[in-house]
Parts: structure tokens; C-alpha cells; sequence
């Protein structure tokens, strides 16, 4: 049963491939960690050299899978360090992961990041390697209706988020649901608040809310503090630079749940890293939160969203491999790839090309210990981003701001709208707004409101649809009692100890 | 000033990474170009790399032509900055398909219409096809077009556009065919040919209206079934077993054509000399090679010819608007 991966690891090992897997991985962590770069354009942009390259078939998807595994280790970089989202994945990241650096622990928060994104893409590996083909199955039972079931199920969770200030909260997230709804409308082809502007007919781009609400806003703030000689202003001390097998074996159970999350949520088309970073810090925090230090830089709280994310980055896999269906933006592209090779995904792909198919998900495997082999040294190296003084760091993020968003648009109202959400997510964060829910109801609502839409179309307008079948039912319960156990639980609890006495 | 080390060391590792970024937006104003107006890895990337690789590997240009990428409204920015910025630049080439005739005829692509901008030509086509799943049934077009006339609200139509896009136009003449309103047709806009493929085999839709290239993967795993291929004959090679629609008594078809247009005020020798380039290229039989490898069909159309053609496709497409109420 398992020949095919014998044999991937023989197609994998050889010394080309190694190397590619080598490549793939370095390039990745840097594209992962350039904002505006993500996976998707660090992959577009290599996928014609290898082809022109005459690399065969599973070369290239070696070198373009190592790209992709390797952009979602480089994302959580900047999280840490700048509190700028490197990609879509890493947003979570910032919440716990930025605090940390602000204590003297870059180092070991970047450590413990790599061991996280290990044990939740490896988590995803063995997964994708033993129940793909029946995961795929359970993957297309999720239509439109289990889908907007989901993201109430998303949303629900978010409630843990609330923390101190539920009214921001609630308003942030709305916010990003209304930037959301910018474009053309789904369903209808309708224009919504575009203004007449062609640009605004796609919607706020996700690299542009991204990098305008977090880097533009983080640099004015830094810009704020630069004239004034107040303690915030000094370079945090850097302390050790390793992370501790304490503080990995502290996180264990976190990484193990969060892995299993993200894959799950990897495995279903249409949903991707920033989904599964969202669901899994919540769930964490629920679970595990019981002195509410997440969001002040807690272990925990970092790798969550790191697990999570490397996990979808692999489980969405499951259903190219299988099915020939992306389970992600960036599967999508790496589809195509295999197009151009002539290569047919799906079961067929595991008879007809087993040195495709193997290959690739032994080189998962391997470019995933590469990766940790590399991050894990590296930490103390990269956390020195932090004693980079303000004068220097504060115009280097611009560049590669603006630079990295001109590159994906050609086109200046791209600049001038992130410049828009800058200033805007600059006036949250004086106002004491947090942006996660705003960036969440920005993914998880359209994606939601897609979805209601969709669902509604299908059944003319009847909204049973919503709760028909069982997986959309249960999504529904779930969320139900999420939002009603932390209200009840303690209230239950306080009569049974009374009844006691 | 005293600078230390590390800042050493991140400072030419900030500017090495600014470059890289930089490095692909920096034009090189010699060489040529071709616009995607889109995200990298779709269609319009597609379109831009085939002239851009095929170009190169036939020698008939000496520098590689650069892609560059500008999203936004399925065209409509690259379309407005072209007739408005580079609205007389040469070595300028603009991805574009039936996606933008469908989209200049509903008029959403801004001030300008289709007589703006110097078609150019087309290297290659898909076509439309009819796809539902392998136990689905309907075993030809015509059981799925009776029962589509006695129940149009039971039999959801999916594709990866919103209404009034590409890909609903096709469910849309469908419809037609069947004395349906178009209007009354149930269907259901995903995000690309994946997710549609994806609720198809989960049941969620029953008939999804995709492109044939597309589904090359899913020809052989026996779990879709094409009823249709929306071309003018039957297509070759995989798709030999499929029969047209026309051959089935409807006559519905719908080529999407991939090919380039130039700014409003290119002086006719550059035109002309696009013109003859990519007529030349497209008789290379190397260049077969590589369309046949990005899943396209052979379609040759150039200069005058090709911009009658696609002007008379977007009077057709304002028509058929009109007749289903489109316009706004």
C-alpha cells in the first residue's frame, strides 16, 4: 500500500531533488517573509523558470511544494518581530507572537514557532499519507450551506475574543465584514461601493488590507513614538536566543490539537491558512486560557496559529492529489503546474505517475525537516531584527510596503488604498481597537456571506437549507453551545457545589 | 556614526530583499511587455506566458518579454490604464479573452468601449462545456434539456462567475435553448472552476457550465460525465468521445478566445509589426507544441480580421444583455 512512498522517497532523496527541496525551502521562507509575497507569487513567479529549466515534472513539484511549505514557516517572521502579517497565515501570529519579541524572547518565540509549524505540518503529513482518498470524499460533502454552518461555527468562536472591550470587538469585526462586502457583488454581478472605480470591482485585496492595516499602521505608530524619548522607545533586551525543551514540551498538547485543526480545515476547498489560524487560536484559547495571558505573549498562543497554518498548507493538498481540486489558492497554482507537465491529478496520479505523486509527499516530508533544521539555528540571527535602530527599520518596512504591493498591482490606486486602511487601522489602534477581529470578519465574512449567498441560489430562496444536512447541523449545535457554555457552565456549576453543601 | 554589526548585516539583507521585490516591477523600457490584468496563475497569466515563452522560443524576439500583473474588475483596470496612461506605448501587449467582450458589452469596464483600444489577434481558444456527474441521469444533453424545460428550479447550474459573467453566459444560452428566461435559472457563482468541480461531485449543484481545458484532469477518473462541448466540431485527441451541442440539436456554442490588444494611439507600423509577429508564430509548429501543453485549441485570428471579430461579438453579447434584462 505504502510502495508509492518508498518509491517517492527514492525519487526524493536523489541528490537534484534534494537540493531543489533545499532551494524550494530557503526561497520560500523568504518569500513568506517579504510582505505581499506569499506563496501564491513566490510560486507564479518560479513555476515558468523550472519549466524553462527542463526540471522534470517531479522536480519542479518538489523545488514549488518546498516554496509553498517554506512561505508558511517565513510568514510568522515579521508576525513576531514587526507585527506585520509576512502572509495570509500569519495574521494569528501577531497576537501572541509580537508580545514575546516585546519581552526579550524573540529568539525563543521564533523557535518555537519552527516547532510548531514542524509538528503541525507533520501532523498534516501523516494524515494526507494515510486517509487522503477519504478525506477527499468527507471534503465534497461540504457544500455552500456546511459552509456558512462553518463560518457561524468561526464566528462563534471568536466570542472568546472578546476579552476586556466586547463592544470593539464586536465593532471591529463588523468593520471588516463592511470592507468585506466592497465589490462586485457574488451573486448578482452587481457593483457594491466601488464608487465607479475599476479598481475597487474586485474588492480590498487581501495583500493591501494586510500590509496597510498592519505595516503602515505599525510604522505610524513607530513614527509617533520617534520624538519622543519615552521607555516604549527603547530596544527591547535580547535575551536568550533558543527556546527551551520546557517551553516546547509546555506547548505540546497545543500543537497536537492545533496541528488536527489545521489540517482539517486545509483538507475543505475554499478555505485556507487565515481560516485555519483563526479557528485554531480561538479554540486554544478557550481551552487552555485560564489566567488570560493569551494575547499578552503566551507560549501558547504562538503556537496555535503556527501549527495551524502549516497544517492547511498540507492538508490542502488532500483534495489536489485526489480529486484534481485546489484546496487553496496556492494548490490551485501548483495545479496548473502539473497541467503544464501533462500530468493528470487525481487517483489516477497514484497508478499511472507514482514517482509524482510519492515524490511529492516524501518531499513534504523532508522539506519540512529541512525547514526546521534551518529555522531553529537561525533564530538568533533573524530575532537581531529587533536592535535594528528605528531610523533604519522604519523606511525599510515602508519599501518593501509599497514595493510589495506595486509588484502585485502595477497599479497606484493600490498604494493610495493601503494607504487608506494605514491611516485607518493607525486611528483603531489610538482608539483602542484590536485588528484581529477586523481582519477576521473581513476573511471569515465574505466567505460567509459568498456562501449564504450561494446556498440561497441553490435552494430558490429557502433558508432549510441552512441546517438540512447533518454536518451543517452540528456546526450549528456547536456554535450554539459555544456561545452559551461560558455563560451557563459557571451558573450550573454554582448550584450542583450549593446543592453539595 | 557607529554602526554595529547587526545592523550591518540586516541592512544589505533589507536592501538585497528590496531589490528582489523591486527587480520585478522595474520595466525595462526596450524590451517588451505583456499586461495580465490579473492575479499571477489564472487564465490571463496563461494567455501572457504563452506569447511570452512561445515568443522567445522561436526566436522571435531577442529579450524575454517581461508579464507583469494588474488585477482588478476581470480586466477593466489594465483596459482603463492602457487607454489612459500607456496609451501609445509599442512594445505594449495586453492579455485579454471573452471574458472582456462579455464585460465591455455590459459596459463594465468604465468610459471605454470596444473601439477604443487595436485588437491584435488570438493564438488559442477553449470551449464551453456541459458537465454533470458520472451518476447523474442524464446520459445526453437532450434528457438534461426535457427535464430542464418540465422542472427548470430542481436542476442548479453552477460555474466559477457571477451572473452576467463568462461562464453564466454559458448556462444562460443553455437555458435559451430550452425556451428557459435565463432569469429563471437557478444558479450559483463560486470562486473559480475548482470549487464548482467540487460541489458538483459533492451534489450541491447538478450541471456545472466549465471550460474543456479544465477538465482534461477529470476525463479519465470516471466520476464527471460531458454531456456537451460547446464548439463549432468536436475537439481531437482526449475529447474525440464528446459530442457538440450543435450535434445534439442545440446549437450552442461558445469559443473562448485568448488573445491581446495594444494601446488606442500605437502607430500603425508598430501594430502591423505585432501583427505579422504573431501571425508567424502561430505557424510554427513548435508553437502547437506549447499551446497544446497549456490545454488551448488552435484559433488564428489577426489584425482587421480579429477586431471585426471581437466587435461583433460584443454587439452580440449587448444584445443577448438586453434580452435578459443585464444592462444596467
Amino acid at each position: 500500500m505504502f510502495d508509492f512512498l518508498i518509491d517517492g522517497f527514492g525519487v526524493a532523496l536523489t541528490p537534484l531533488n534534494l537540493g531543489l527541496a533545499f532551494l524550494g525551502a530557503v526561497l520560500g521562507t523568504l518569500f513568506g517573509a517579504l510582505p505581499g509575497i506569499g506563496p501564491i507569487n513566490g510560486i507564479a513567479i518560479l513555476m515558468p523558470l523550472a519549466y524553462t529549466l527542463g526540471l522534470p515534472a517531479e522536480s519542479a513539484l518538489i523545488l514549488l511544494a518546498g516554496v509553498y511549505t517554506g512561505a508558511e514557516y517565513g510568514g510568522r517572521m515579521s508576525s513576531i518581530l514587526l507585527n506585520v502579517p509576512g502572509d495570509a497565515g500569519a495574521v494569528m501570529t501577531t497576537l501572541d507572537g509580537h508580545p514575546l519579541a516585546k519581552k526579550g524572547l524573540a529568539g525563543p518565540a521564533l523557535g518555537l514557532s519552527a516547532v510548531s509549524s514542524f509538528v503541525g505540518a507533520t501532523i498534516a503529513i501523516i494524515g494526507l499519507t494515510l486517509f487522503a482518498p477519504l478525506l477527499a470524499e468527507v471534503a465534497v460533502m461540504f457544500g455552500p450551506a456546511e459552509f456558512f454552518a462553518l463560518m457561524i461555527f468561526a464566528f462563534a468562536s471568536m466570542s472568546v475574543m472578546m476579552g476586556k472591550d466586547p463592544i470593539k470587538t464586536a465593532i471591529g469585526a463588523v468593520l471588516g465584514v463592511m470592507i468585506a462586502m466592497v465589490g462586485v457583488d457574488s451573486g448578482t454581478g452587481v457593483l457594491r461601493y466601488t464608487f465607479g472605480m475599476a479598481e475597487l470591482y474586485d474588492g480590498i485585496d487581501f495583500v493591501v488590507m494586510i500590509i496597510g492595516l498592519f505595516a503602515i499602521s505599525e510604522i505610524l505608530l513607530m513614527l509617533e513614538h520617534a520624538n519622543r524619548n519615552d521607555a516604549n522607545d527603547e530596544i527591547p533586551p535580547l535575551g536568550r536566543v533558543m527556546v527551551s525543551l520546557k517551553e516546547v514540551l509546555y506547548c505540546k498538547w497545543t500543537m497536537l490539537r492545533c496541528g488536527l485543526i489545521g489540517f482539517i480545515v486545509g483538507v475543505l476547498p475554499g478555505t485556507g491558512a487565515s481560516v485555519a489560524g483563526a479557528v485554531a487560536y480561538t479554540t486554544e484559547k478557550r481551552i487552555s486560557d485560564k489566567d488570560g495571558t493569551f494575547g499578552t505573549g503566551d507560549m501558547r498562543g504562538l503556537a496555535a496559529p503556527e501549527a495551524a497554518n502549516n497544517a492547511s498548507a498540507a492538508g490542502s493538498f488532500v483534495p489536489m492529489l485526489t480529486l484534481g481540486i485546489p484546496g487553496s489558492g496556492t494548490t490551485a497554482v501548483l495545479l496548473g503546474a502539473l497541467m503544464l507537465y501533462n500530468i493528470t491529478p487525481g487517483p489516477m496520479m497514484f497508478s499511472e505517475r507514482p514517482e509524482v505523486a510519492g515524490g511529492l509527499i516524501a518531499s513534504l516530508y523532508i522539506g519540512n525537516v529541512v525547514l526546521l533544521a534551518l529555522n531553529l539555528p537561525l533564530a538568533g540571527l533573524f530575532a537581531k531584527v529587533l536592535t535594528i535602530p528605528r531610523w533604519v527599520l522604519v523606511p525599510g518596512i515602508a519599501i518593501l510596503a509599497f514595493t510589495g504591493v506595486y509588484q502585485l498591482h502595477s497599479d497606484l490606486m493600490a498604494i493610495y488604498l493601503m494607504l487608506i486602511i494605514g491611516v485607518f487601522g493607525y486611528l483603531l489602534r489610538k482608539l483602542g481597537f484590536s485588528l484581529a477581529p477586523v481582519i477576521l470578519g473581513y476573511v471569515l465574512g465574505g466567505l460567509m456571506e459568498d456562501n449564504l449567498r450561494r446556498a440561497l441560489s441553490i435552494s430558490g430562496g429557502d433558508v432549510g437549507i441552512l441546517w438540512q444536512s447533518g454536518i451543517s447541523l452540528g456546526l450549528w449545535i456547536a456554535a450554539a453551545l459555544l456561545l452559551v457554555l461560558p455563560w451557563l457552565l459557571p451558573k450550573l456549576l454554582f448550584r450542583k457545589s450549593l446543592d453539595g453543601a | 556614526m557607529k554602526f554595529n554589526s547587526a545592523f550591518r548585516q540586516w541592512s544589505s539583507l533589507l536592501v538585497l530583499s528590496g531589490a528582489l521585490t523591486a527587480g520585478t516591477v522595474q520595466a525595462q523600457s526596450d524590451a517588451s511587455e505583456c499586461i495580465a490584468p490579473a492575479k499571477p496563475g489564472g487564465g490571463y497569466d496563461l494567455t501572457c506566458r504563452l506569447a511570452a515563452n512561445s515568443l522567445q522560443e522561436t526566436g522571435l524576439i531577442d529579450k524575454p518579454m517581461m508579464v507583469s500583473y494588474m488585477p482588478g474588475g476581470i480586466g477593466a483596470v489594465a483596459y482603463n490604464h492602457v487607454n489612459g496612461v500607456r496609451n501609445d506605448d509599442p512594445n505594449l501587449i495586453v492579455a485579454a479573452s471573452t471574458g472582456a467582450a462579455v464585460n465591455l458589452a455590459l459596459g463594465k469596464f468604465g468610459q471605454y468601449d470596444a473601439d477604443e483600444v487595436r485588437w491584435l489577434g488570438a493564438l488559442g481558444a477553449d470551449y464551453g462545456a456541459i458537465v454533470v456527474k458520472a451518476d447523474a441521469p442524464w446520459q445526453n444533453l437532450e434528457e438534461l434539456m426535457k427535464d430542464l424545460e418540465t422542472q427548470p428550479g430542481k436542476i442548479v447550474f453552477g460555474a466559477g462567475g457571477t451572473v452576467g459573467s463568462q461562464d453564466w453566459m454559458k448556462a444562460a444560452l443553455i437555458a435559451k435553448a430550452a425556451d428557459i428566461s435565463p432569469r429563471d435559472l437557478r444558479y450559483v457563482a463560486f470562486e473559480g472552476g475548482g470549487e464548482s468541480l467540487a460541489a458538483l461531485l459533492g451534489d450541491h449543484i447538478q450541471v456545472f457550465t466549465g471550460d474543456m481545458s479544465e477538465l482534461r484532469p477529470h476525463l479519465e477518473s470516471g466520476k464527471v460525465r460531458v454531456l456537451a462541448s460547446l464548439s463549432e466540431e468536436r475537439l481531437g485527441g482526449p475529447y474525440a468521445d464528446i459530442p457538440t451541442a450543435a450535434e445534439q440539436g442545440y446549437d450552442v456554442q461558445w469559443p473562448i478566445w485568448r488573445g491581446y490588444y495594444m494601446g488606442p494611439d500605437v502607430s500603425d507600423e508598430a501594430y502591423q509589426a505585432w501583427v505579422d509577429k504573431l501571425k508567424t508564430l502561430s505557424e510554427k509548429e513548435k508553437f502547437a507544441e506549447l499551446r497544446e501543453a497549456r490545454g488551448l485549441f488552435p484559433m488564428s485570428r489577426f489584425g482587421d480580421d480579429f477586431d471585426s471579430y471581437v466587435k461583433e461579438q460584443v454587439a452580440q453579447f449587448k444584445q443577448l444583455a438586453e434580452e435578459v434584462g443585464l444592462t444596467q
